[in-house]
């Protein structure tokens, strides 16, 4: 049985060490993007939707990672792209590897305290990992929410993750989805453009409404802009930030966004908190 | 605790003796290299007797005293955070099957420790790091083992090079917060040390060194020493909210301007006693049958610091000077509810081109000014 001797040494909880987990399941997205199912020792996990872990392919490295599944489930999920050496050899592990996991980390997707409101899910490319936790909530007790619709960007028709859920989703009558693309070949019937223009063509009462953004920053300042002009409030916006981490709970220094460790104090901020930032160069 | 004792030369070394009897490695300015770093000592011969450290923005050099003065000299480049923020430190290793069955922790360190010298904005900084890495939600194991097992001989300062600015930051010369015994040394008249004790382990050690009560004149000789100290400093951080000031300013065509001279060399944060960044390195063994993730201090003044999928955040090096002085000065009191400066000029001095943060502040805080002039007249 793997172990981890992250105990309680000298009373005071390590969190810089990993349990050893193993995959067991991987599932092909697309071209680069892999989503893994990963067991631990400690049995079920707990988490909120929009945490995130770190995991750690041994003899290569450590990496954040949102969660991307069925928070109900008690299964660990997680979707990643191979974009460097340690994303890459997560990517390329297979049922039985062991694998690093420290967290969950962070503050996720306020989704409890959207309750009757209308629900709008904002996602370009891997951004819709991280929310897709919480589309899972909402649609775990969806007569408790009012409309809900998510709108997906994806680069190109193959760069689209989660596809055959989001047909599935797509086929449902409480449920509004699109997806466009940034280019696309002949065969593609859908929307050509960023997600942004999506927001015109859905219903919500920007009053009653709660808007969850994951991707691309510069994607999310111009959805988060494109929101409160269809006069949603500031605090009624949420996205989720990305920055380099090392350590997960604000004492590595790598993840500040001005006054804010993105590790601790986020990955989710309320728009409301973060739009003079969002507006600085290289902050 | 109050008044104190009075120490001879001969007793500081039977201090230093006693320390080391208790099993403690007795850690210490000793000049070596041109500049006083802190190492072991044995005893007060490996004290740096008769240097003092001559300072200026971008400049360090040793000089001989005309006394015999031990503690005669203000900052090196060596911090205590060396000792209690290890600049390498290994958190764990992992074994067995394909190097990943087993992972196991690594040990905390038992080494019993005394810091001898420890200045005023020393003991300030080591208070700040106690904020970030020592207490709340989050303890770093490591760091409170070392400072658990650390006793700290803290030194009023006698002199001030040209790079201190403590006064305006109140944390020295004189030895405040949380030290074990602190000491002023005293060199008009006999050669001595007024000492006192700052915890139970302090006095208990105090009490059995050879010593003697001190008179109205030996404290009267030792407030002397800290107020000559303070009157000579020749910097200070401007007075007003620099915290604000920052925080409102991200946009100042200062930070071009410091830009253009800083060389992003990090030496500043390096020699920083309060920066606690860090990264982590996966160390294999060449055979395969096992790895380790080793911590070690970093800088956001690297490229790779910020660098996320696609590039780094803070490419310019104008972000990088904002960000380092930004939290250093303003956000660390949102962080952690106190600055991160504590005045002790390393940064200025160690910088290869004297950039000197109060001046940067002072910059700032004078083109606000102007422009709030222009437009009161306007």
């Amino acid at each position: 049985m793997a172990m981890s001797e992250t105990a309680s040494m000298g009373g005071v909880e390590d969190r810089t060490i990993p349990c050893v987990g193993r995959v067991s399941a991987r599932r092909i997205e697309s071209s680069d993007v892999v989503t893994l199912d990963v067991e631990t020792p400690e049995g079920p996990v707990r988490y909120a939707p929009g945490q995130f872990n770190m995991l750690t392919a041994f003899g290569v490295g450590e990496s954040a990672i949102s969660i991307s599944g069925d928070p109900a489930s008690g299964r660990l999920t997680h979707t990643v792209r191979a974009v460097g050496p340690v994303s890459r050899a997560l990517c390329n592990l297979r049922p039985g590897d062991a694998i690093g996991v420290r967290g969950p980390f962070g503050v996720g997707w306020p989704i409890g305290t959207a309750a009757t409101r209308d629900l709008l899910f904002v996602a370009g490319g891997l951004g819709l990992a991280p929310l897709r936790p919480a589309i899972y909530a909402a649609l775990a007790e969806r007569s408790r929410y009012g409309k809900i619709a998510i709108l997906y960007g994806a680069r190109s028709p193959d760069s689209i993750i989660f596809r055959r859920e989001l047909e599935g989703w797509r086929g449902r009558f409480d449920l509004h989805v699109e997806a466009t693309v940034d280019h696309a070949l002949d065969d593609w019937r859908g929307h050509v453009g960023v997600v942004t223009n999506l927001i015109s063509q859905v219903e919500f009462d920007a009053e009653q409404a709660t808007a969850f953004a994951c991707g691309p920053e510069i994607m999310m300042r111009f959805v988060a802009q494109a929101l409160v002009a269809r006069e949603m409030r500031e605090s009624d916006i949420h996205l989720s930030m990305e920055r380099n981490m090392k350590c997960g709970y604000g004492q590595c220094g790598h993840c500040q966004f001005g006054p804010f460790f993105v590790c601790r104090d986020g990955p989710v901020f309320a728009y409301e908190a973060i739009r003079p930032l969002l507006a600085l160069r290289e902050i | 605790m109050n008044d104190g004792v009075i120490l001879s030369c001969a007793d500081l070394n039977a201090l230093i003796e006693s320390l080391r009897a208790e099993g403690r490695r007795t850690i210490g300015p000793v000049a070596r290299d041109g500049v006083i770093v802190y190492d072991d000592l044995e005893s007060i011969d490996d004290l740096p007797a008769g240097m003092s450290d001559e300072a200026a923005p971008g400049h360090y050099r040793l000089a001989r005293r005309d006394d015999d003065a031990l503690f005669g000299y203000a900052v090196g480049p060596h911090s205590w955070k060396r000792f209690l923020h290890a600049p390498v430190q290994r958190l764990w290793r992992s074994e067995g099957e394909r190097a990943a069955a087993r992972v196991l922790a690594e040990p905390l360190s038992q080494e019993k420790t005394a810091f001898i010298a420890v200045r005023g904005c020393e003991l300030a900084a080591i208070a700040v790091q106690d904020r970030v890495l020592g207490e709340g939600e989050t303890v770093d194991r490591h760091y409170r083992a070392r400072r658990d097992n650390a006793f700290l001989v803290a030194v009023d300062c006698g002199t001030a090079n040209g790079g201190c600015f403590c006064v305006s930051m109140g944390t020295g010369p004189e030895a405040s917060g949380a030290y074990d015994i602190a000491l002023t040394e005293i060199l008009e008249g006999e050669h001595r040390f007024l000492a006192r004790a700052g915890s139970e382990a302090g006095q208990a050690l105090l009490r059995n060194l050879p010593q003697r009560a001190a008179t109205a004149e030996d404290i009267r000789a030792a407030r002397e020493v800290v107020a000559r100290t303070a009157q000579h400093m020749g910097r200070a951080m401007p007075v007003g909210n620099v915290r604000e000031l920052l925080a409102r300013n991200p946009d100042h065509p200062r930070w071009d301007d410091v830009a253009a001279r800083c060389l992003s060399c990090a030496n500043c944060t390096m020699v920083c006693p309060t920066c606690f960044c860090t990264s982590v390195d996966e160390a294999s063994a060449l055979d395969g049958s096992g790895t380790a993730r080793v911590r070690r201090w970093d800088s956001c003044f690297t490229m790779d610091f910020s660098y996320v999928h696609g590039g780094g955040v803070r490419s310019s090096v104008s972000a990088r000077y904002r960000q380092w002085m930004t939290h250093k000065l303003s956000s660390w009191f949102d962080q952690f509810g106190t600055s991160g400066c504590v005045g002790c000029g390393r940064c200025i001095v160690w910088c290869p081109v004297g950039i000197d943060i109060t001046e940067e502040v002072r910059a700032i805080q004078a083109s606000e000014r102007e422009t709030e002039a222009r437009h009161g007249n306007a």
